[in-house]
C-alpha cells in the first residue's frame, strides 16, 4: 500500500519584505523551504511506512528547482520522489494544481502496481494560505477527505479504516473513514524527524523523477494558466492614513506613557 | 503618381520593465504561444525578442503590469502615421465579435443569485454565516439579485428563519437525518445538487475548518474557481465578483477574478466582515430539497464531537489586546505584556513571527492565518506590521503601536504611535495605570 505525501517548495514568507520606494516585493536572498505544514505530512507518511509497511512517496509540482524539496523528503526516508514539472503546469491556481497532483497520484499507483492508502497534505501552504489543494485532490480521486487532523487514533489494516481527531474551532471531532483517504494535517500531529547524515548523503545520489505532461497526458486546457478559473487582476499595497506619533518615546518613556493614558482617558476609552 | 504604400501596423516586442516583476509563478511564460519567454533563476521572465510575435498575451496576463510593448523608433513613426491617417477619417479598426464571447455571456447569464452557506454544528449556527449575510446583501443589491441562505442539516429549519432575520429572502433547506453531522461526502452532494438545479452566481462560505473543507471539495466538483480568506468583496460593472485577499504571505493585497466560470466562490474568515443587523420576524421563502442518500451510503462516521472544555483565551472576543511580535526578543518577555493586559482587563496576543518562534501558542496569533480581532484597544508591541498581521487587527477601534523603528508599517494603522524601546515604555504604561488606579481608590 502506498502513502503519498504532497509537498510544496515555498519562499520563506516571513522573510519577504516590501521595498517602500517602489512598492514591490524584495525577493533577493529569500530562502526556499519545504512548506512547514508539509513536513508534518511527510513525517506521518514515514510513520505509516515504519509501522505498517507502506511505501512512502513524496510528490510535488513546481519549477525544476523544487527538486530540492523532494531531496529533503528522500533524506528523511521517503522511498520515492516525484516532481511534476512542465511549463504548461505554470500559472496554476488550486483547481489546476489538484488536477496535476491527482493525475500523478493515479500514475504512481499504476507504476507501482499497488493501491494508494493515504494521501497526506499539509493543512495549507504559507505562501498561498488557501487550504484548497488537499480537498481538490480528494474530490478528484473520489477519496474520503479528513482535514485538519491533529491525531491518528488508529489505523486498522484489516478493516481498512482510519480513525482520527480533527481540530476545529472550539471543538475536536473524532471521525472514522475507510481507505483510501486524503488527510490534511496540522502541526500538533507529530514532530518531523531530522535527516541523519548518512541519509542526507544517500539522498544526494538518489534520483528525483521528473514528470512532464508527456507523462501525465492531461488536456492542456485543464492545467496551468489555461485550466485556472481564477486569476490575479490587480496587486497593490493598501494605502492607509498615517498614524499620529505621540511624545518622545525614546528619551522620555514615562512622559510618553502618561501622555498616552491622558489621551485615552480624554476619549473615554479607559475605565479606571 | 504612385500608389500610396499601405502601411502595416507594427506589433512590437514584449519586454520586462525592470523592478516590477513579482515572480507570480511564470504566468507570462505559460501565456506565450511561441515559447518566447524563459524564466531566470529569480523567477523573472527573459523575453527572446527574435521569437516574440507581439501578440500581447504576456502583457495582458501579468498581474503586476511588469511587461510592456517595445517599439523601435521606425515602428513608432509608422504608428504615428497610422494614427494620423485614422484621425483624417480612415475607418477605425473594428474588434472582431467573438462567437466564443457570446456563448460565454449566455452561460454566465444562466447563473443568478448570491448564496451564503449557513454553517452549523448540532443545530448551532456559526456567527460567521451571519457576518457573510451583510456583505452578501450588499453584493445582491449591487447586481440586482436575491440573497439566499443554504441550510443543510437535521432539524435545522429554525436556521432558515434566523437567516431571514439577517437579510436573506430565500433559504434552500436540505433537512435529512444523513446531514446530522457534517461529513464532506453528503454535504458535497447536497451543495452540488442545489448548484446544478438553481445555478447561483456567487457562493460565500466562512473560512472555518468546515467551510474550507466543503468549499474546496465543491469548487473542484463543479470545476470553478475558489478564492480563500477574502478581506474585501465587491462587483465590477460586468457583475463579476472582485475578491481581494492578502497574497505572497500577506505582504501585499491581490484582487482575484473568476469571470469566465460560475459560480464564483469565496471564503471569508470570521470577524472580517461586520455583523449584519438583525431584524427579528423578517420573512422569506423556504425551498425544500431532498437527495436520495442514506446513512448506509456514507462510510465516514463522526464518532464523537468533543467541545474544548479548557476555556482557552479567546482573543477574538477580547476588548483589550496587548500583542507582541519579533521585537519581544524572547518568550520570557511576554510576562511584561501580560501585566499590562491584566491591568487593562484584556489578553495577550502575538504576531505570526512570535508564534512561529514558539514564544506564544497558535491560539494567540492575530492575523490572516491566526485570528481576526476587533477590540476596543489594540496595543502592538515590537510588531513591525506585515499586511498579514494588519488585516487581522486593523478594524480595532484604537490601535497603539510601540516600536523602535519609526518607519515600521504598523505606524500607518496606528491611532497613536510611540517610537522607542518597548522594554521601557510598556512598564511605564503599566505603572502609570497602577498609579492612577491607586490614587482614585484613595480619593
Amino acid at each position: 500500500m502506498l502513502a503519498i505525501a504532497c509537498i510544496k517548495q515555498v519562499p520563506d514568507t516571513t522573510q519577504v519584505k516590501i521595498d517602500p520606494a517602489t512598492n514591490t516585493l524584495v525577493r533577493e536572498g529569500i530562502p526556499f523551504i519545504v512548506n512547514p505544514y508539509d513536513t508534518h505530512a511527510l513525517e506521518e507518511s514515514l510513520r505509516v511506512k515504519d509501522r505498517f509497511g507502506f511505501r512512502a512517496v513524496a510528490l510535488s509540482m513546481g519549477p525544476p528547482n523544487a527538486e530540492a524539496a523532494l531531496r529533503k523528503a528522500l533524506s528523511m526516508g521517503t522511498d520515492d520522489a516525484i516532481l511534476c514539472s512542465d511549463r504548461c503546469f505554470g500559472g496554476a491556481d488550486t483547481l489546476a494544481t489538484s488536477n496535476v497532483l491527482s493525475a500523478a497520484i493515479k500514475k504512481i499507483a499504476e507504476e507501482a502496481g499497488d493501491e494508494v492508502g493515504i494521501v497526506f497534505c499539509g493543512k495549507q501552504t504559507i505562501d498561498g494560505d488557501t487550504a484548497q489543494v488537499g480537498p481538490g485532490i480528494a474530490s478528484r480521486l473520489g477519496f474520503r477527505q479528513l482535514t485538519l487532523v491533529d491525531k491518528i487514533l488508529s489505523l486498522d489494516m484489516e478493516k481498512r479504516t482510519i480513525r482520527v481527531s480533527r481540530k476545529l474551532e472550539g471543538r475536536h471531532e473524532i471521525v472514522e473513514a475507510p481507505l483510501p483517504v486524503m488527510l490534511t494535517v496540522v502541526r500538533e500531529l507529530n514532530r518531523p524527524r531530522y535527516p541523519t547524515v548518512p541519509m542526507r548523503l544517500t539522498a544526494v545520489d538518489a534520483s528525483v523523477k521528473v514528470w512532464n505532461n508527456e507523462v501525465l497526458k492531461l488536456d492542456v486546457n485543464t492545467i496551468g494558466l489555461k485550466g485556472s478559473p481564477t486569476w490575479v487582476s490587480r496587486i497593490f499595497s493598501p494605502e492607509r492614513d498615517k498614524g499620529e506619533i505621540i511624545g518622545d518615546g525614546a528619551n522620555d518613556p514615562q512622559g510618553t506613557a502618561a501622555l498616552l493614558i491622558d489621551k485615552l482617558l480624554s476619549k473615554d476609552l479607559l475605565a479606571l | 503618381m504612385t500608389e500610396p504604400k499601405k502601411l502595416k501596423k507594427p506589433r512590437g516586442k514584449a519586454r520586462l520593465i525592470e523592478g516590477k516583476c513579482i515572480a507570480c509563478g511564470a504566468r507570462c511564460q505559460s501565456a506565450c504561444p511561441v515559447d518566447a519567454i524563459e524564466m531566470s533563476d529569480a523567477g523573472e521572465p527573459i523575453v527572446l525578442s527574435d521569437k516574440c510575435i507581439g501578440c500581447v498575451k504576456c502583457v495582458k496576463v501579468c498581474p503586476a503590469e511588469a511587461i510592456e510593448m517595445f517599439f523601435t523608433p521606425e515602428e513608432l513613426k509608422i504608428l504615428e502615421e497610422l494614427a494620423e491617417q485614422q484621425a483624417a477619417g480612415a475607418a477605425p479598426v473594428v474588434d472582431e465579435e467573438d462567437a466564443e464571447e457570446a456563448a460565454l455571456a449566455k452561460m454566465l447569464a444562466a447563473y443568478r443569485g448570491v448564496w451564503v452557506f449557513v454553517e452549523q454544528t448540532e443545530g448551532e449556527p456559526a456567527t460567521v454565516s451571519w457576518e457573510l449575510m451583510g456583505v452578501g446583501a450588499q453584493l445582491a443589491k449591487e447586481i440586482n439579485t436575491e440573497l439566499c441562505a443554504i441550510v443543510i442539516g437535521h432539524g435545522v429549519e429554525h436556521l432558515c428563519r434566523e437567516a431571514f432575520s439577517y437579510g436573506a429572502t430565500k433559504a434552500y433547506l436540505m433537512d435529512q437525518e444523513v446531514f446530522r453531522f457534517y461529513r464532506t461526502e453528503p454535504y458535497l452532494d447536497a451543495c452540488c445538487h442545489l448548484i446544478d438545479k438553481y445555478k447561483p452566481e456567487i457562493i460565500l462560505m466562512g473560512a472555518t475548518g468546515m467551510g474550507r473543507d466543503l468549499a474546496g471539495a465543491v469548487a473542484t466538483r463543479v470545476k470553478t474557481g475558489l478564492t480563500a480568506d477574502c478581506t474585501g468583496l465587491d462587483v465590477d460593472d460586468k457583475r463579476n465578483l472582485r475578491q481581494t485577499r492578502p497574497a505572497f504571505g500577506g505582504n501585499i493585497m491581490a484582487t482575484i477574478m473568476c469571470d469566465k466560470f460560475r459560480p464564483q466562490m469565496a471564503t471569508v474568515r470570521p470577524h472580517v466582515m461586520p455583523m449584519s443587523e438583525k431584524k427579528d420576524g423578517a420573512a422569506g421563502e423556504i425551498v425544500r430539497e431532498q437527495i436520495a442518500l442514506n446513512e448506509a451510503d456514507i462510510l465516514t462516521k463522526v464518532i464523537e464531537i468533543i467541545r474544548d472544555t479548557k476555556v482557552g483565551i479567546d482573543i477574538a472576543g477580547a476588548e483589550f489586546i496587548v500583542s507582541g511580535g519579533r521585537g519581544m526578543m524572547g518568550p520570557e518577555n511576554f510576562a511584561m505584556l501580560q501585566e499590562l493586559a491584566d491591568e487593562l482587563g484584556g489578553v495577550v496576543g502575538a504576531s505570526r513571527s512570535a508564534v512561529d518562534a514558539g514564544w506564544m501558542p497558535h491560539d494567540r496569533q492575530v492575523g490572516q492565518t491566526g485570528k481576526t480581532v476587533r477590540p476596543k484597544i489594540y496595543i502592538a508591541c515590537g510588531i513591525s506590521g506585515a499586511i498579514q498581521h494588519l488585516v487581522g487587527m486593523q478594524d480595532s477601534d484604537v490601535v497603539i503601536a510601540i516600536n523602535r523603528d519609526k518607519d515600521a508599517p504598523i505606524f500607518e494603522v496606528a491611532t497613536y504611535g510611540i517610537v522607542g524601546d518597548l522594554f521601557q515604555i510598556v512598564p511605564a504604561i503599566t505603572n502609570r495605570l497602577r498609579e492612577l488606579k491607586a490614587s482614585r481608590n484613595k480619593g
